[in-house]
């Protein structure tokens, strides 16, 4: 009995508080991240943004998932129901589950994969068969055309973006998210591999359908793209996890490129490194940036977005890898 | 170009999208029925009327004063302008002038419906191509002239201040210094704006080369106003037709090259600083004196007249139940609006209220070259190129 309390239930127990904790953090971490989009960029087009529901708007991500759970759930005629519920389940549980390998701070993982990066790679490209399923199911013409827009346009960068992690795995010489942040210690990646992070950034834009990327829900075009027929929490599922992936891909660029948690120019506060609060810092920067850019930036055209992603990133990030490797060998780092 | 692919059991059509009119970028009520081959364009079909309420008939059963508030409700983005364009043809047909304070209230204003318009055009045409910045910093210095509107005849939009004869009342106190003051700063408010589009890459991508109207078809399909202007021919009744005394004022009309949308663009953005020129002189050589045509029989008598004189008294009464008997004739006056010609074609046969008024609107031209200028384009260019042509429903139903 002791054996099965202290060999399995406490491990148990002890990974499930862990994951509580990740997922209370980022769902909470998300509503606010709409809160401070709101606000960031009312702040750009000198508004003033949501200042009513509590000190500061500060409540309002909370009214908001109010009235949305609140909301009748209308299914379209001729929609496949099971694949139409199925759809934002999908897209919302994968943009929770990738967290499962990001190294918050050194030792804080809850998994520490070997493979931690294709893993991450993995669950990034499955978020497009949700938009898919949906544009599929509703069976509307705008959402189906926004789901198409979605698989293209996930071809188009997933490749380019695949390149420009081989380049830093070969840097870092791992695939495990801990040893690639511990391999940074000496110099930050964004340094070497300035272009790759300057590409990588940008796919991740495309990724997350943000903009200038955000072609799948392009309200001047396709209403709200794949989200069109959905409404009330099916609708917040996917706008959920639209934010939470916006989070998860800035924690993969700060892992990849800024360092993870280390601390710049090996600065100490507290007395010790607190890799947390850098780790937290430099999500918020790339997070800032998301937002930034979408307050700026016209939208796409869909064929440009593919044109840039084939034949302006795919070339570039495929001659960097080679100049990469090339380098690598030279300076006899791998054999 | 239609692709209808049969194979041995199956028949690929092209299919078809509303694009409206229940659609965030259709302006309105537009419904643009799109054949689509994936994400290309094969036709359009655009269906007008859901905005339709009959104004033409209406004004038949008005007297020519009351006809006029109908004028601000066709394109309620540039209110003054029909007003004025309406003010002109009855004028015409009375056989009367307003005097030169009132040519210069109307082409003042005038100019600040343009830039109310263009405002309204370029910040909701950077919205439909995905930047949202443009549209809310620029329509702080729409609420701006909105005020100015407010001030002068007590609406932010529908003002009916222009009236035949003149304008309605004179400018309030200090308002000209407000403008003045205004037109000097917003020269910076364009920069601010141009510096987020003209040369933004994503921008140019977007519009460049896209909705390409040469100039042989621009004439062949009636098109006026920035949007001729755009595909190369300085086409601009201010210059070639003046009237309310645009002779007087020195301007310069902007025109494209290439008749695309990126030209439309910048033809407008153009028009906004010269319409602050104009402003600007309109505000210097604003002559003193009435601003109403000394004439009882088509503007009411002062106030102050009508307590000392009973034919004042008589006068106004008459002015307001009957109104003004206009000769019999027919004019048609055109003025250049902030969309382009538009004309009122009016109809007298001597009596108090029109025997028919046929509206010239921009608008409605321009969206029945919506189908040459989309084919072969893809379905983001839609909403480019419906923001590009300036498309109000309020004028193109009427």
């Amino acid at each position: 009995m002791a054996e099965l309390v202290d060999g399995y239930l406490i491990p148990f127990a002890w990974i499930l508080a862990k994951i509580l904790v990740f997922v209370v953090v980022v769902l909470v971490g998300m509503a606010y991240l709409t809160y401070a989009e709101r606000k960031i960029i009312s702040a750009m087009q000198m508004r003033i943004g949501p200042n009513v529901v509590g000190p500061f708007g500060l409540l309002q991500p909370f009214a908001d998932a109010v009235k949305l759970m609140t909301k009748e759930t209308v299914v379209p005629t001729g929609a496949s129901t099971i694949v139409f519920f199925l759809a934002p389940m999908i897209t919302f549980s994968l943009a929770m589950i990738a967290w499962a390998v990001i190294p918050v701070a050194s030792g804080w993982v809850i998994s520490d994969l070997n493979v931690g990066v294709l893993y991450l790679f993995a669950v990034s490209s499955m978020g497009v068969y949700g938009i898919v399923m949906a544009g599929w199911a509703s069976n509307s013409r705008y959402a189906f055309l926004g789901a198409m827009r979605s698989a293209s346009q996930m071809v188009s960068y997933e490749v380019s973006m695949g390149f420009v992690m081989i380049c830093v795995l070969m840097t870092a010489g791992t695939l495990n998210l801990t040893q690639i942040v511990e391999a940074q210690r000496g110099m930050w990646f964004v340094l070497p591999h300035f272009p790759m992070f300057i590409i990588f950034f940008i796919s991740v834009l495309a990724e997350t359908n943000r903009h200038p990327f955000d072609l799948p829900e392009a309200e001047s075009e396709l209403v709200a793209g794949f989200m069109t027929e959905y409404s009330s929490m099916s609708f917040a599922l996917f706008f959920l996890g639209e934010y939470a992936n916006m989070i998860m891909m800035s924690g993969m660029i700060s892992i990849l490129f800024l360092g993870g948690w280390l601390p710049p120019f090996g600065i100490h506060i507290f007395g010790h490194e607190s890799g947390l609060l850098w780790f937290a810092l430099k999500v918020c920067f790339c997070l800032f940036v998301f937002i930034w850019v979408r307050a700026t930036f016209p939208r796409y055209r869909y064929d440009q977005l593919m044109r840039l992603g084939w034949k302006v990133f795919l070339p570039f990030s495929l001659v960097w890898l080679v100049l990469t490797a090339g380098f690598l060998v030279y300076t006899g780092r791998v054999h | 170009m239609s692709t209808n692919i049969v194979t041995a059991d199956h028949e690929i059509e092209n299919y078809t999208v509303n694009f409206g009119p229940q659609h965030p970028a259709a302006h309105g009520v537009l419904r643009l029925v799109l054949e689509m081959d994936g994400e290309t364009i094969d036709r359009c079909d655009p269906h007008i009327g859901l905005l339709h309420r009959g104004t033409e008939k209406l004004i038949e059963y008005k007297t020519y004063l009351q006809a006029l508030p109908y004028f601000d409700r066709l394109d309620y983005v540039s209110p003054m302008c029909q007003e004025q364009a309406y003010s002109i043809a009855v004028e015409r047909l009375l056989g009367i002038e307003p005097p030169p304070r009132a040519k210069y209230i109307r082409m003042l204003f005038a100019e600040i419906t343009r830039v109310l318009n263009h405002i309204m055009n370029i910040a909701s045409y950077a919205m439909d191509v995905g930047a949202m910045t443009p549209f809310l910093w620029t329509f702080e210095e729409r609420e701006r002239l909105m005020t100015f509107y407010d001030e002068v005849s007590g609406a932010r939009m529908h003002a009916n201040y222009v009236r035949p004869g003149g304008v309605a009342q004179d400018m309030p106190a200090g308002l000209a210094e407000r403008i003045r003051e205004w037109a000097l700063g917003f020269p910076k408010i364009i920069d601010d704006m141009e510096g987020l589009l003209t040369e933004n890459r994503i921008f140019k991508q977007r519009t460049v080369d896209i909705g390409i109207v040469s100039k042989d078809q621009a004439i062949a399909w009636g098109f006026t106003g920035p949007n001729i202007r755009a595909s190369g021919i300085p086409w601009d009744l201010r210059k070639s037709q003046p009237y309310d005394g645009y002779e007087e004022i020195e301007f310069d009309v902007p025109i494209g090259k290439h008749g695309d949308c990126y030209d439309r663009y910048l033809v407008r953005v153009e028009e906004m600083r010269q319409s602050v020129k104009i402003i600007l002189q309109c505000l210097d050589k604003m002559p003193s004196g009435p601003v109403r045509v000394n004439d009882r029989k088509v503007m009411p008598p002062p106030r102050a007249e009508m307590k000392q004189s009973m034919e004042a008294l008589i006068h106004h009464f008459k002015l307001f139940t009957e109104g003004y008997h206009v000769p019999a004739g027919e004019i048609y006056a055109p003025i250049e609006t902030p969309k382009g010609e538009f004309g009122v074609y009016l109809v007298s046969d001597g009596t108090n209220k029109p025997y028919r008024c046929r509206i010239r609107a921009p608008g409605f031209v321009h969206l029945e070259g919506m189908d040459a200028m989309l084919r072969g384009h893809m379905l983001a260019d839609v909403p480019a190129v419906l923001g590009s042509i300036d498309i109000v429903f309020g004028e193109v139903d009427r």
